[in-house]
Formats: C-alpha cells, structure tokens, sequence
C-alpha cells in the first residue's frame, strides 16, 4: 500500500516541480487517504484550540489520563457489540465525560492529592481496558488501533461524526471564551464576578471528554496527550494574547497532521506517531530559535 | 440588556443607600474545625481607607474571601449596602502578585476588560463603550501607554495599577487588596498609595492587608489589627500602640524603622509572603 521511499523517481531538472506535486497528489487519489487527512485536520486544530486551556490551567496529567481512561468503555463497547467499531465513538464519549466529570469532582475533595488520584484511576482504567481487550482472541490487532489510532480506516460516518463533534466543540469554545478566559485566569475573579464557576469548569472538562473522543480514531489513546499539550505549548511560546494563541495552536496542529499523514504514508509509519514527531519537531525549533523567548536567545 | 444601565444577574441585589458600604457581624470561619476568624463583627462607610494589620495566618486572606462572598462564612454573617454579598459584582479584589500567573497569555488591556465581563454578560462581546471604560481605567493609573503589553512584562507596580485599573473597571465600590505594597520599590508604593486617594475622592471603599505598620499609620483612616479575632480597630493614634501590637503579634513581634521612615513589624515566628490558611 505505501510507496517506500526508494521508489520515488529521482528529481531532474524540469521534472522536479512536477514531480513534487505528484508526490503531494498521489496520496488522495484514495478515497481513505482523503477521509484520515480531513479526520486529522479536524483533530489537529481541535485538540490544539481545547489544549491552550488543558496547558494554561497545569491539565497536562490530567488530559493524558481522561485518554487512557476512555479504553475500558471502548473496550466495554467493542465486546458488547460483537466487534463492530460503529459504536465505539459513542463508548469512548460516555467513557471519556464520565471520567472527565468524576476526577473534577474527586479533586475537590482534599484526603488525596489531585495528580494521586488521576495517577490511580488512570493506571487502573488503562489496566481495566486492556484486560477487558484481551480476552478477545485477536486482541493484538485491535488493542493497537484502540492505542494509536487507525486514521486509514476513518469512514465516512466516522468522518462526519469527528467534523459534527469538533464543530461543537469549537463553538462552545467561542461562545464561552471570555468565561473560561478569567476562570483559567483568575478563579477568584471569576467568584467575585459571580460567573457560575463549577458549571463552567465542568463545561471544560467535558469540551476535553469530547475532543479526546473524537481524536481516539486517529491518534489513539497513547498520543493523545501530545495532541492536546504539544501545539498549545509552542504557541503559548510565541503569541502573547489568548486568542492569538488558539489561532497559532490550530495551525500548528493541521499542519503536523498533513504532515505527519504524508510522512506515514511514505515512510510507512503509523500515522498517530508521525502526526507527534512532526508537532514536537515543530515544538523543538520553535523553542531553540525564538527570538527573545527561546533557548538560543536566553543563552546569550 | 437593552437598557445602557447595567441589570443585575441577581434580582434579589439591591443597595440600601443609607445602610454601612460593609457591615460584618459576628463572622466566624472554621477550616477542618481549626478557628481562622472568630467572632469578628465591624462597618465600614463608603470611602473609607482602612488598612489591615496583622500576623501571617491572622486570617486577612480569610477575611477578604468571605466579604467577597468566594468563601461562605461558617457562622456570622457579611452584607454589602444591606444586602448579602452573594450577587453583587460591586466588589474587587486584587490579589497578592505571587498569587497570579504572569505566563498567561494576555495583554493588559484583556485584564482590565475582564472585570467588565459581568457587565458584557454572556454570549456578548465588549462593546466600544466597555473598551472606552477599560482605557479611561488605564489612563486613570497611568497604565494606557501599556495597554497591548503582556502582562509578565510588566513590573511590580505596574502589574499592581493593572489591577487596579481592573477594580475600576469593573465599577467596584468596595476593593479588598491583599499586600498590594509587598515587593515594590518606594516609588511604586507612593504611586499606588496616591491611586488609594483618588479612589478615596470618589467614594471607593478600600480595604487593604499591610504589612508595612508605618503606611497603615499615615495613609488609613482606620487601622484594623486582627489575629484570628478582631483585637482593635480605629484610628491609627488609638491602634498602633505597643500594647495593642503585643496582643496581636504576642511575644514573636519586633518592630523594625527602615531608612525611608517605614515601621515594619517582624513576625520572627513564621516567615513567608502568603497567609493562605
């Protein structure tokens, strides 16, 4: 399926420019190509938009664990429906609010320490999907699409639900942006100003459930944190206003999925993987050169 | 909203014109059964200057919380122009500097704008007339010149005026300020404690935590020492006596002159900038 590298013509002259088009267009002459690189677009600048808030508020741990903590419901879901991946979105989003609303709840509480308690349930939650996963016999195959993703296996249905969901998701965002600005900001202003604290934190939280469903398919469980984390951190290191940043983070993430898809496809690695690679490269070089803030800079 | 006068969130908000500005009668606050503030009750009038004295872990962040109704009181109760303090917006509260997080992604004309977003209310946006109230703010601390600068930018006393410019946009009548002076350089002091006067001029109440016995003296109406109780609030003449001082500090406090004529009381027994309880 994928064209290794050695099988690319070698550029000549006039050749060249055509040549490199062609490796741009090969790709999405197939209807499956097409469908992963809108499903990861969508994803990249989803994930990216909710992650300025998931890096602003300190929630990194937090949303690597709703992403492990999705798999028992996957898994619940795949047993129940005898295979089929239909429903497995719908399993992976009642997992994922469900886990999102209970942590946000226990980390009011003050026996345990907020990271302890993510530690425990997302350690357990993980070990409980794999159990579950593997007592189906051909669990190898599966568990590794449930852990990195099978972006060439976006359907059509799969495809329209991840552009449904990620619409809402940016909507929320912008209607509530000013909101969620001060309570990340400044909770205490947030109490003064009398805004509905605990509804709107919980809205948040479950704008991270549903970006984590939606990015299952095509990242999995295991990268997602860097999906979330990665673009909003390299933004947060250029930008200087929050809405600058998101803007920054969306670009940042649809080009590390383009990117990461064509390398997938011809380098032959999965794509979760690549998608990464390509946002922290972009991460790294952000925060080597940047003038004023990057390391380069600070160096001297 | 179609009214160009703000309506509250909260029907049940009124102001009773002749009532005290802050009326606080037998407060008591218990953390896991541990008293922070006991049986606390005192008014303050609008406009007044009062400044509040007392040990790390006295309670001043305590006391802040609940008058801006974040914190619900154990017992006692607090009332903002005879009114509960649950739906008024008319109270700020600036927050020590360590407490904020300088990173954040916002320059300072967002900062001020975000004390106005009570007013803009939900599924708006600011209009021209909250950005015009947000610069008139900035110009009013000498901040406007800064307006599109992050805010880690900044230094101590302007990060300070910023929210000072915040309290004021958001049309407060009573700001807490919680040692809105710690860690600023003489001038900053001066400038922030000469906006406490323009504050004063119209009608703004000011209730500020100090450490700085010297500035409470000479620029408050009101001294307010506490120590988990109310130990003397008044004129600083009548306050800031030696016995007073010894009630409220114990045996732990030292009373230090600084060059620039500033008294500061050493509280040998716990250091540290913060008394989060």
């Amino acid at each position: 399926m994928a064209v290794q590298p050695w099988q690319i013509p070698v550029a000549t002259g006039m050749g060249m420019m055509s040549n490199f088009i062609n490796i741009l267009l090969k790709p999405l002459s197939y209807d499956f190509m097409l469908r992963g690189l809108a499903a990861s677009v969508i994803v990249g600048v989803v994930c990216a938009v909710v992650g300025m808030y998931v890096v602003l508020r300190g929630m990194a741990f937090f949303g690597d664990a709703l992403a492990h903590a999705v798999l028992p419901g996957v898994a619940l879901g795949y047993l129940l429906s005898g295979g089929s991946r239909e429903v497995l979105f719908w399993w992976a989003l009642g997992a994922a609010v469900l886990v999102a609303l209970a942590v946000g709840r226990l980390s009011k509480r003050s026996e345990i320490r907020e990271d302890t308690a993510i530690g425990i349930i997302f350690a357990s939650m993980f070990a409980l999907g794999i159990a579950l996963i593997s007592t189906v016999r051909s669990y190898t195959v599966d568990l590794s699409h449930f852990l990195f993703g099978d972006v060439l296996g976006v359907s059509s249905r799969d495809l329209a639900l991840t552009a449904i969901f990620g619409a809402i998701i940016l909507v929320v965002i912008f209607l509530f942006y000013k909101e969620f600005m001060v309570l990340s900001f400044d909770p205490i202003l947030a109490a003064t100003l009398r805004l509905p604290s605990s509804f709107l934190t919980n809205l948040l939280l479950i704008l991270m459930a549903l970006s984590v469903s939606v990015a299952m398919q095509t990242v999995g469980v295991a990268l997602m944190v860097a999906m979330l984390v990665t673009p909003a951190a390299t933004a947060s290191l250029i930008t200087r206003r929050l809405w600058q940043g998101m803007l920054v983070a969306a670009g940042i993430g649809a080009v590390s999925a383009v990117t990461g898809l064509y390398l997938s496809y011809y380098l032959n690695i999965v794509s979760g993987s690549a998608i990464v690679l390509t946002a922290t490269l972009i991460f790294l070089v952000v925060f080597i050169f940047h003038p004023h803030r990057g390391y380069l800079w600070k160096k001297r | 909203m179609t009214t160009s006068s703000f309506t509250p969130l909260y029907a049940h908000v009124h102001h009773d014109p002749d009532a005290p500005i802050l009326d606080v009668e037998k407060l008591s606050v218990d953390f896991d059964g541990r008293a922070a503030l006991q049986d606390i009750s005192f008014h303050l009038h609008a406009g007044e200057r009062v400044a509040v004295v007392g040990p790390n872990g006295a309670g001043k962040s305590t006391l802040f919380k609940v008058v801006a109704g974040v914190l619900p009181p154990t017992s006692g109760q607090v009332k903002i122009s005879g009114f509960g303090p649950r739906g008024h917006i008319c109270i700020a509260y600036v927050p020590q500097r360590s407490q904020v997080d300088w990173h954040f992604p916002a320059s300072v004309a967002d900062v001020v704008m975000m004390g106005r977003i009570g007013q803009v209310g939900f599924f708006r946006w600011p209009r021209h007339s909250d950005w015009d109230i947000v610069h008139s703010a900035l110009d009013e601390v000498g901040m406007d010149s800064q307006a599109d600068r992050q805010i880690g930018e900044l230094s101590g006393g302007q990060q300070q005026r910023t929210f000072l410019a915040r309290a004021m946009a958001q049309e407060a009548e009573l700001v807490l300020m919680d040692e809105p002076l710690n860690g600023l350089d003489i001038p900053s002091q001066e400038a922030i404690l000469s906006l406490l006067e323009k504050l004063h001029q119209k009608k703004i109440t000011v209730l500020v935590a100090t450490h700085d016995l010297g500035q409470a003296g000479s620029h408050f109406e009101r001294v307010m020492l506490l120590n988990h109780r109310l130990i003397r609030f008044g004129p600083p003449g009548e306050v800031l006596n030696g016995d007073n001082l010894l009630l409220a500090y114990g045996s732990h406090a030292q009373l230090i002159k600084g060059k620039d004529g500033s008294t500061t009381l050493a509280d040998s027994c716990c250091d540290g900038d913060g008394d989060d309880e």
